[in-house]
Formats: C-alpha cells, sequence, structure tokens
C-alpha cells in the first residue's frame, strides 16, 4: 500500500456531525461487538453440553456485575443493528434515499432500538434478575 | 478545463495492474449479496433467539438442557450459528480491507477470522448435537 503519494480525503474529524454518520458508524461498532458476542453465545452452548457444573459457571459470569453490563451493550448492539440493517436493505432495495427520509430513518433505528433494549431489559429485571 | 465523459477511458484499472493480475478478485457481487441474505436470515433467526433466551431466563439446568435438545429448537440453533458467523466473517472481512493496509497482516487477519469461525461453527454444531442427542 501507500506507494504513491495521492491525496488524501478529508477525514472525520472535519465534518459537522449529522446522525447519519453516527448510525453508519454506530452499524460497524455493533457489527464487531456483536462478532464477538457470537463467542459468548457459543460459551452458552458449549457449556449447557458441558454438564450442570459448567453451565453454572456461565451464569455466575453472564450474571455478574460485568456481565449484565456485557449483557445490555450485546442486546442494544443486537437491536440497533438489527434496526439499522434493516434500514439498509430497505435502502438497498432503493428506497428511502431522500435526505429529509433518510436523516428520519437513522432517528428511527437509534430510538427504536434503544425502545427495545428498554423492553427486554425492563422484561429480565421484573421476572427477577438475569441469568 | 471540462473532460467530457466520451474522453474517460472505458476501463479505469492501471495497465501494470492488470498485467501482473492483481485485478479485482471477482468475488464482490456475491459478497455483497451472500452479505444480505445471511441478514435477511438473521433478522428472523436473531428475534427467534432472543425470544428463546428470554424463555430461559429462569430455566434450571434440566429445562435449559431440554429446550435446546427440541427438534426444531436443534436445528434452528445450529442454523443461527452458522449464518452468525458467515455474516460476521462478511462484516469483519470488510471491516479489516477498509483498515488495515499493511498487506501480510490484512492476509493473516482474514484468514485467522475463518478459521475461527469455522472452528466455532463446528464446536457449536456439535454442542447442540450432543445436548439434542443427549450425548
Amino acid at each position: 500500500m501507500a506507494q504513491t503519494q495521492r491525496p488524501l480525503s478529508p477525514h472525520l474529524q472535519i465534518y459537522k456531525w449529522q446522525v447519519q454518520m453516527v448510525t453508519s458508524i454506530l452499524h460497524r461498532a455493533t457489527g464487531i461487538a456483536l462478532a464477538v458476542g457470537t463467542l459468548m453465545v457459543l460459551w452458552g452452548l458449549l457449556s449447557l453440553a458441558a454438564g450442570e457444573d459448567a453451565f453454572n459457571q456461565f451464569k455466575v459470569c453472564t450474571g455478574s456485575p460485568l456481565g449484565m453490563i456485557l449483557m445490555i451493550g450485546w442486546t442494544w448492539s443486537l437491536f440497533y443493528h438489527l434496526c439499522n440493517g434493516i434500514r439498509h436493505l430497505v435502502q438497498d432495495a432503493g428506497a428511502g434515499y431522500a435526505i429529509a427520509q433518510f436523516v428520519r430513518s437513522s432517528w428511527l433505528s437509534i430510538i427504536v432500538s434503544i425502545v427495545l433494549t428498554l423492553l427486554v431489559w425492563a422484561y429480565v429485571l421484573t421476572a427477577g434478575g438475569a441469568a | 478545463m471540462s473532460t467530457n465523459a466520451k474522453d474517460l477511458p472505458k476501463d479505469l484499472q492501471n495497465p501494470l495492474k492488470r498485467a501482473r493480475g492483481l485485478g479485482s478478485a471477482q468475488f464482490g457481487v456475491s459478497h455483497w449479496w451472500t452479505q444480505r441474505v445471511t441478514a435477511v436470515g438473521l433478522i428472523l433467526l436473531g428475534l427467534w433467539f432472543v425470544i428463546l433466551v428470554l424463555g430461559l431466563l429462569h430455566a434450571d439446568y434440566a429445562t435449559a438442557r431440554a429446550t435446546v435438545a427440541k427438534p426444531w429448537n436443534a436445528v434452528l440453533l445450529v442454523a443461527f450459528i452458522v449464518t452468525a458467523f458467515w455474516h460476521a466473517v462478511l462484516g469483519l472481512q470488510v471491516v479489516i480491507e477498509d483498515y488495515v493496509h499493511t498487506r501480510w497482516k490484512e492476509i493473516f487477519l482474514m484468514v485467522a477470522i475463518k478459521f475461527l469461525a469455522v472452528l466455532s461453527v463446528l464446536a457449536g454444531a456439535l454442542a447442540v448435537l450432543r445436548i439434542a442427542l443427549g450425548a
């Protein structure tokens, strides 16, 4: 790479922040977070197959304060990537490209993902704590 | 001085690059398309997985195992694992291509995530099978 001295396009800090940038960056960030989260799912399944002691250890880890924080983070990552992913699929079909629609759907992804996360965790906590 | 569209070369690739055989890898469309198909699959499987986990919140070990062992749950879980890791590899590949500009590091990471994903899928599928078959 970079054997030629090509002009660089302006980088992120040049631009005024807009919600469309935020949704794009978050889609990537939550995607990476979820890739790590799939390993957590794998750990859960492996411990379930391994036996009761291993599974209880998994439940202690996910139920710990750090585990809960990670679980809440992954819940939001999942719902955000899901909502914004659906938004991208709609855009791939050629719809929603007018600037006003683009901005509105960006906010929709963010707000719906937060609402879904709150609903799920309200259920988890009222059902008597995680794990 | 303006450039008319008809003056632009039809092929924008540098001829030297073409001669060296370092042109496009020809996998772009299938990568893009597979990413979308796995995304649609994960909309359904992801929501199903969230509901499954919420249903197991207070389940003891035997109940959790019995739930995963149900044929439909076992099949959908394996489908979820395969699709999730596949989609993750496609997405991480794009991130690596965008940000890792040292060739050997780029290739190392691409191969590493593929190895890790394949091993994870195999381990996950084996775990579900062991649970489903009671082994």
